[in-house]
């Protein structure tokens, strides 16, 4: 069913004839399969519309010849732009000055921010780092087991002061008071930086609950993390399966809680993970990490390059 | 769709609603035929005309006549066994956990089997759901246990017990790793040594674009699902996916994800679904 861009462009160019410019019909149609294809990979329509109309403009300008192959040269020019949009940003993580340095995750229910913990954690500490994970998820039942098993894994110490839902009673009482109320994340983060201070730990990573962009309870929650830890980096953490939800979702997590960092995860599926354009673009945060497993060590720097050439199964 | 007329722009926008539901190209494409081919044999323009025939249309895809009934009562004098299954962090776990309420609530004797012996803390986080719905879970206490044995002990507790039926969680799994993929087909060939599964449910979370497609197909060669699950739709996505999901594999929507909380799971309700796809 899938056609790469590359095969649909080459219909779209079958019958060109001699050199020069691409007429108009040949650019709409070539902008027709530009399209198609990055909505295909889940690329959120408003960023397609944007990024198909930069490419009009330039396809209109471009010089191509069928000697050369069109269809190649305007997956060229749009690998080009695409890799501009991901790769504009990127830069290292942000460290303080003063240790520790802080790191808060956040994200939709079920991204993978609690795996991230773990193999941030063995990152840091694997450079010789003294890493510490805090776990701030009181709600998810056994968020914070979850946590203390995945720090075993790496190796990472927890603070875990609260245990969060492990009760197994139900907090939906009939006030309706409690539903989230096993404990106070942004007391635990706090004390979480207060502990790391006194016990010398350099980097302290604040694992979050999952929560939904339309949730402003829990919005405003995180934002109080945020706020009352200050954190160096705010990593928002998005599953590569995303479709078109990206948009708003980004931009809700940006308004709430300003990301200074975005983590891809689950890269290792096959998924063509449009959604890295369209978060790169709304938000212009960089794309820093990639997640591409369930083990601790699954994760590695994004590469804006394999990214396009993902997006555009090539 | 709110222009009245149909000029470019608003066929666009009808095209617009579509995709930003992640019905897809193929599903958008063909209701967009389906419609212009209406407006023009009816010669009409009039906006809420229109707007009504696409309500139709999306309303036929999605097809309010799919038996959407769940396998939940004793069978053969035996329980009902009911598998979840689903790539990572969809919501197996909380669904199992929420469909366990809806179950006691019909007064049934419910049985949790914790077959994620992989995910950190899984089947604790499975118990503290069956605790708190008040039901039992069969779990074992060895990380990296064999998923396969779990489920077995599980249906094997089920029918000793004489409950109404067993669920069994498995750990999330991408559908593209062929060694987890088999050992899900293990864990179903095991369980039917004792007693058939009666239903196989795919959770599917409502943000997932394309892909979900792709998902469904594997699982579904894998170990036959039965039904959808459609989780998170209480977020922004509508979770238009599992249009195509429907139309490819013929294997219905049965359950909607509607929060965190136990009470947030009910019944795939075809024209709520529709509505807040075209709202
Ligand atoms: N295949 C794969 N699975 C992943 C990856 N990252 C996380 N997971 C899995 O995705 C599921 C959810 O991951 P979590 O780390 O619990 O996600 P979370 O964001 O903390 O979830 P909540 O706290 O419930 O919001 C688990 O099954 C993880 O093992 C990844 O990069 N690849
Ligand atoms: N908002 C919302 N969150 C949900 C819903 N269903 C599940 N969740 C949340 O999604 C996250 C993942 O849910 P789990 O039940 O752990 O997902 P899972 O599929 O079992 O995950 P793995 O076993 O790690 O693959 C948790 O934070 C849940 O609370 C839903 O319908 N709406
Ligand atoms: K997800
Ligand atoms: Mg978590
Ligand atoms: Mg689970």
């Amino acid at each position: 069913m899938f056609t790469s861009l590359s095969d649909r462009l080459a219909a779209t160019f079958k019958n060109l004839r001699g050199k020069g410019r691409l007429s108009e019909s040949d650019v709409n149609k070539t902008v027709r399969d530009i399209r198609m294809a990055l909505l295909e990979a889940d690329v959120a329509l408003p960023v397609v519309k944007d990024f198909t109309h930069n490419i009009r403009e330039r396809a209109l300008g471009a010089e191509v010849s069928q000697a050369l192959n069109p269809a190649q040269q305007i997956v060229k020019i749009v690998n080009e732009e695409l890799i501009d949009i991901l790769g504009q940003h990127t830069r290292p993580l942000r460290l303080a000055k003063t240790a520790p340095t802080v790191i808060m995750l956040a994200g939709l229910q079920g991204s993978g921010k609690t795996t991230l913990a773990g193999k941030l954690g063995k990152w840091f500490k694997d450079q010789g780092d003294t890493p510490l994970l805090v776990a701030a998820d009181l709600q998810r039942p056994n968020a914070v087991t979850q946590l203390q098993v995945v720090g075993e894994r790496a190796g990472v110490p927890v603070f875990a002061p609260e245990k969060g839902n492990v009760g197994g009673h139900d907090a939906v009482g009939p006030t309706g008071e409690g539903t989230r109320s096993y404990g106070d994340p942004v007391e635990v983060a706090e004390d979480g930086i207060q502990h790391a201070i006194s016990k010398l730990y350099n980097v302290v990573i604040v694992d979050t609950a999952g929560r939904l962009a339309v949730d402003e309870n829990l919005m405003q929650q995180a934002a109080d993390i945020r706020d009352a830890i200050e954190p160096d980096e705010v990593l928002f953490v998005i599953d590569a399966m995303i479709g078109q939800a990206a948009v708003e979702t980004a931009q809700a997590f940006q308004d709430g809680i300003d990301f200074t960092g975005v983590v891809l995860s689950k890269l290792d599926g096959d998924a063509r993970g449009g959604a890295a354009l369209s978060v790169a673009k709304i938000t212009g945060r960089p794309i820093m990490f990639a997640s591409t497993g369930e083990g601790v060590k699954d994760f590695e720097i994004f590469h804006p390059d394999r990214m396009a050439s993902r997006i555009l199964d090539m | 769709l709110t222009r009245g007329g149909l000029d470019d722009a608003a066929w666009e926008e009808v095209e617009d609603t579509l995709l930003a539901a992640d019905l897809g190209i193929d599903a958008t494409n063909e209701l967009v035929e389906q419609l212009r081919t209406e407006v023009k044999v009816h010669g009409t323009s009039d906006e809420a005309t229109v707007r009504g025939w696409l309500r139709t249309d999306l309303l036929r895809l999605v097809d309010p006549g799919m038996n959407r009934a769940l396998a939940s009562a004793r069978v053969d004098g035996r329980p009902a066994v009911v598998l979840v299954v689903g790539v990572n962090g969809t919501g197996k776990t909380t669904t199992v956990g929420k469909l366990a309420r809806v179950l006691v609530a019909e007064d049934k004797d419910v049985l949790l089997g914790a077959a994620d012996t992989f995910r950190a803390a899984a089947a604790d986080q499975l118990e503290t759901w069956g605790a708190r719905v008040g039901v039992p879970t069969v779990r074992s206490h060895k990380d990296g246990a064999d998923p396969a044995a779990v489920a077995f002990d599980a249906v094997k507790a089920g029918i000793e017990l004489e409950a109404d039926v067993v669920l069994l969680d498995t750990a999330g799994r991408l559908h593209n790793k062929a060694n987890l993929m088999d050992e899900l087909g293990k864990i179903k060939r095991v369980v039917e040594k004792q007693s058939p599964i009666d239903e196989v449910l795919l959770v599917l979370d409502a943000t997932t674009g394309q892909n979900g497609l792709r998902q469904a197909e594997v699982f579904a060669q894998v170990v036959g699902i039965t039904g959808i699950v459609l989780t998170k739709l209480d977020g922004t996505a509508k979770g238009g996916i599992v249009v195509a999901v429907q139309r490819k594999l013929g294997v219905p929507v049965k359950l909607v994800g509607l929060g965190e909380g136990p009470d947030d799971l009910a019944p795939f309700d075809p024209e709520a679904f529709v509505d807040a796809i075209l709202a």
